[in-house]
């Protein structure tokens, strides 16, 4: 597991990302236990109600559970769940961006195409 | 559930005023951040909390009860600072069993454990120790008694990089296991940014910030871009700073930016650190500073 942390976004939220992450590459395994806040916050210096608020964010929409005496559990169905969700924003978080990006640096759609074509080659 | 007031709190050493009506109210469990420059009254508010010096006015309550002269509050606090308190020719261990007398029972599985983390061997003097080590041992105690109150003041002075991040490791450990309320006043705003859970900022003797971190990073932003779109966007904003690179202009905003204002292509909206907010509001040596 790795954080990476920027400063753009609530840590609360950055945490609920990367556990997220390591959720969706497998690092943290449906059903079994992830580190406990006091792990998450000792390790990488973030108070602990800090990073409880950003666990509770996953346990509100399901893709974590608490069980009682034992910890935080990833879900089952949650890794699907997440990658679901990141293609449903895969146009808003990723596709429009890029092609600002290529309209601002005056490369065509052709040539957009072309460039995602040689990436899957 | 305790609370501590800091409640109208004023000094004078003199004619020098170090604190001017400071008003403040440390809730349980918390863990604070006191940020402030060189002398801005920082150790001074510390020491007044803990009745080591009296203030000229205002008190200092828990739970509504004074703390001046009241042993039974007063052992709920315990303040460690730069001030040495301990002999010389003393050996650590009598100095743990001295401060155990006052406070009641220390946890002496933590201090061995600490000891051994730190490496710091408990039969020395205190003497011997270097300014680093000085600063480990005090923490060490502080971490293992049982008050409610830890009141750090610049902890991690002398501390090398690892033994810094070891105690912040250590701090969130003993927090976690055992929820009270820190009061950590430190230069290194940084390294605590995200362990400290409300902030408060002192600045010449005042109280210029007290909130939670989450709420002072939200309205924290640096505002980027061509000077004329920068000026127009930041209209009746409260700007804390400004730094020119030619016809770029970053505005420091201390504000919630309002939704019905567009902003402009040209310019970008990014959060400021809270060292980097702080630095623009204790900035009192002139430089570009704006009113608005």
């Amino acid at each position: 597991m790795e954080f990476n942390f920027n400063s753009s976004e609530p840590i609360y939220r950055q945490v609920a990302d990367q556990i997220r992450e390591a959720i969706l590459t497998g690092s943290f395994a449906e059903e079994t236990q992830i580190p406990s806040t006091t792990e998450v916050s000792k390790q990488f210096h973030i108070n602990p109600a800090t990073v409880l608020k950003g666990m509770n964010l996953l346990v509100d929409v399901g893709l974590i559970e608490k069980k009682r005496g034992l910890g935080m559990f990833v879900t089952a169905g949650a890794k699907n769940r997440i990658k679901q969700q990141k293609r449903d924003n895969f146009y808003d978080d990723k596709v429009a961006k890029l092609v600002k990006e290529a309209i601002n640096l005056g490369i065509s759609a052709e040539d957009l195409n072309q460039m995602i074509q040689r990436g899957y080659e | 559930m305790s609370v501590l007031d800091i409640n109208h709190v004023g000094k004078k050493f003199g004619d020098k005023v170090v604190l001017r009506d400071i008003n403040l109210r440390l809730s349980e469990n918390k863990i604070y951040g006191v940020l402030g420059r060189n002398g801005a009254g920082k150790s001074t508010l510390l020491n007044i909390m803990t009745n080591r010096i009296f203030p000229s006015n205002g008190k200092i309550t828990i739970d509504g009860e004074p703390v001046d002269n009241n042993d039974a509050q007063l052992s709920k606090m315990y303040l460690m600072s730069e001030i040495n308190l301990y002999r010389d020719s003393d050996r650590l261990s009598k100095i743990i069993d001295d401060t155990e007398m006052l406070y009641g029972n220390i946890d002496r599985e933590l201090v061995n454990d600490l000891a051994t983390k730190f490496n710091l061997d408990l039969a020395q003097k205190f003497g011997k120790l270097s300014t680093g080590y000085r600063s480990i041992f005090k923490l060490i105690i502080a971490m293992s008694l049982p008050v409610e109150y830890v009141l750090l003041d610049e902890p991690v002075l002398g501390l090398d990089a690892n033994h810094r991040e070891l105690f912040y490791s250590v701090l969130l450990e003993s927090f976690s296991q055992r929820p009270r309320t820190f009061v950590i006043s430190t230069h290194l705003i940084e390294e605590i940014t995200n362990i400290i859970s409300d902030v408060i900022v002192i600045n010449q003797g005042e109280v210029v910030l007290n909130d939670s971190v989450e709420n002072v990073t939200a309205k924290a932003v640096a505002v980027v871009g061509p000077t004329s779109a920068v000026d127009q966007y930041i209209m009746g904003l409260h700007v804390i700073g400004h730094e020119n690179i030619g016809q770029l202009k970053a505005s420091y905003v201390f504000d919630e930016l309002p939704d019905d204002r567009q902003i402009p292509d040209t310019v970008t909206i990014t959060p400021l650190d809270l060292q980097k907010l702080f630095i623009n509001l204790t900035d009192y040596t002139g430089g570009a500073k704006d009113e608005n």
